[in-house]
């Protein structure tokens, strides 16, 4: 029983590994034999590529490059060639499914199957239909919804696929070094799990209660923790700012708003609607109390989401802007450009110890206030 | 004369204006983070100096308020962005 329990466990990786080849195998064959449909929209759209052949340095738009989500995983740019690995675009409209490489698209040069990547304008990134000449964008049709895995996505997969393969090798070393002292990878994250439930979940939520959420505020620490870390490495896999996407750090402030909805007791919702100790007149005819309760426990989650978003990306933005100082002093004079070099690459050293700092702080307080709000949303009121 | 014409390009075309509001913001939000942070500086750096054997204790709780803060100035931060890239 307990054999095949483990053996279970470690497939798990191997699980994984195995959905992955099998969800991305159909769509690089889909994207291979709609090869003889490609001939009827190939009309090249010259503009978005002459601001890229224009030499001149942009440093807004590269920061904003770095930040923003993308259709492929750019890696480098030797000469004129960029290398970059094409992600697949999953898009839904009218009914169908379309999916194919974002190769097709040729770095939004090329339209493909009446869609386009849009370089310019309101829709800045995202793939618009287009009419039947292959270049205008069709106005009135509504945007195809986009499943494609993205950047963000694909760095998701991988931080998940990294985080299964710590975590399950762990467990399994605990289950075979029982009564051992722990060692490798188990010493490593011993201390911070035993900081998160010793000096987060058992002072905020109680001795009695504190299990139950251990799962949760573990996941999340390590989640927002690695993320966080491998936003800061510059080259693939790191470097996909998976936190500082706002649609992510949305769903993990959701996550813990409904867990803190549905761990609240009786005295947690009665100090909401009808508090006591309230003069009569905040409630009727016009609930001032009430609207002002149901707003900060909206509130509560919306400004968690909104910290680690602005934390991480105004890092990045700082780092990038450091080091886009040596390209905007090297388009004035070369001299100018070497002599700042070493300013601002101290200035991005020192930027990025920072940014492990807020890192783990990020991680730590996202979590502990996550555990403050499950304590209070069930803790026992001893009046 | 030169006055009114200023004030009519100013009524008249409003992005740059914009643009130097969401400067003049992100400005004042460093600067109440700067002073919020430096309380909580000075209180913790007081009570250590009253009770040095609490200085762990002390100092998760510096941190966590400073987090706290940093997260409201983001606020202010986040719109000033809005600004000047929506």
């Amino acid at each position: 029983m307990i054999l095949s329990f483990y053996r279970i466990k470690s497939l798990c990786p191997a699980l994984w590994l195995f959905g992955m080849l099998c969800f991305f195998a159909p769509l690089a064959y889909s994207a291979q034999t709609n090869v003889p449909e490609v001939t009827t929209d190939t009309a090249a759209i010259g503009s978005g590529h002459a601001e890229k052949t224009s030499g001149k340095f942009n440093a807004g738009e590269m920061i904003i490059e770095h930040i923003v989500d993308a259709h492929e995983w750019h890696i480098a740019e030797i000469g004129h060639t960029s290398i970059s690995i094409p992600l697949p675009v999953i898009l839904y409209s009218d009914g169908s499914l379309h999916v194919f490489s974002s190769s097709r698209f040729h770095h939004g040069e090329e339209s493909y199957n009446g869609f386009k990547l849009e370089t310019e304008g309101k829709n800045k990134g995202k793939i618009v239909k287009v009419l039947a000449d292959g270049i205008t964008p069709d106005e009135s049709a509504a945007l195809p919804i986009d499943f494609s895995i993205s950047k963000n996505v694909m760095s998701l997969f991988i931080s998940v696929g990294l985080l299964m393969v710590i975590f399950i090798s762990i467990s399994r070393s605990y289950a075979r070094r029982k009564d051992h002292a722990p060692k490798g990878l188990q010493s490593l994250v011993e201390p911070l799990i035993l900081f998160i439930r010793d000096d987060i979940a058992r002072p905020s939520i109680g001795e009695k209660r504190y299990m139950r959420y251990m799962p949760f505020l573990l996941t999340i620490f390590f989640f927002i923790f690695l993320n966080n870390l491998l936003g800061l490495v510059p080259f693939f896999p790191g470097g996909a700012n998976l936190t500082g996407n706002i649609a992510v750090t949305m769903v993990l402030a959701l996550f813990t708003f409904v867990i803190t909805s549905f761990s609240g007791n009786k005295a947690y919702w009665k100090h909401i609607i009808n508090a006591p100790g309230v003069p009569w007149w905040l409630k009727f005819p016009v609930p001032l109390m009430p609207i002002v309760e149901i707003v900060g426990v909206v509130t509560k989650p919306f400004v968690l989401m909104v910290r680690l978003f602005a934390n991480i990306t105004a890092g990045h933005i700082i780092v990038l802007g450091f080091m886009s100082l040596i390209f905007i002093f090297g388009n004035m004079s070369i001299g100018l450009g070497l002599s700042v070099t070493p300013v601002s690459v101290g200035f991005s050293i020192f930027m990025g110890l920072l940014e492990l700092l807020v890192a783990f702080i990020q991680a730590y307080v996202f979590t502990l206030l996550s555990a403050i709000y499950f304590g209070m949303a069930s803790e026992e009121h001893a009046h | 004369m030169s006055v009114l014409s200023l004030l009519l390009q100013a009524a008249t075309d409003l992005a740059p204006v914009a643009k130097m509001g969401a400067g003049i913001g992100a400005g004042i939000a460093a600067i109440g983070a700067g002073i919020g942070i430096g309380q909580i500086g000075k209180g913790a750096v007081e009570s250590i100096a009253r009770q040095p054997e609490s200085v762990g204790d002390i100092r998760s709780n510096m941190i966590v308020a400073a987090a706290l803060i940093e997260g409201v100035a983001f606020f202010a931060i986040v719109v000033c962005l809005l600004i000047l890239f929506l």
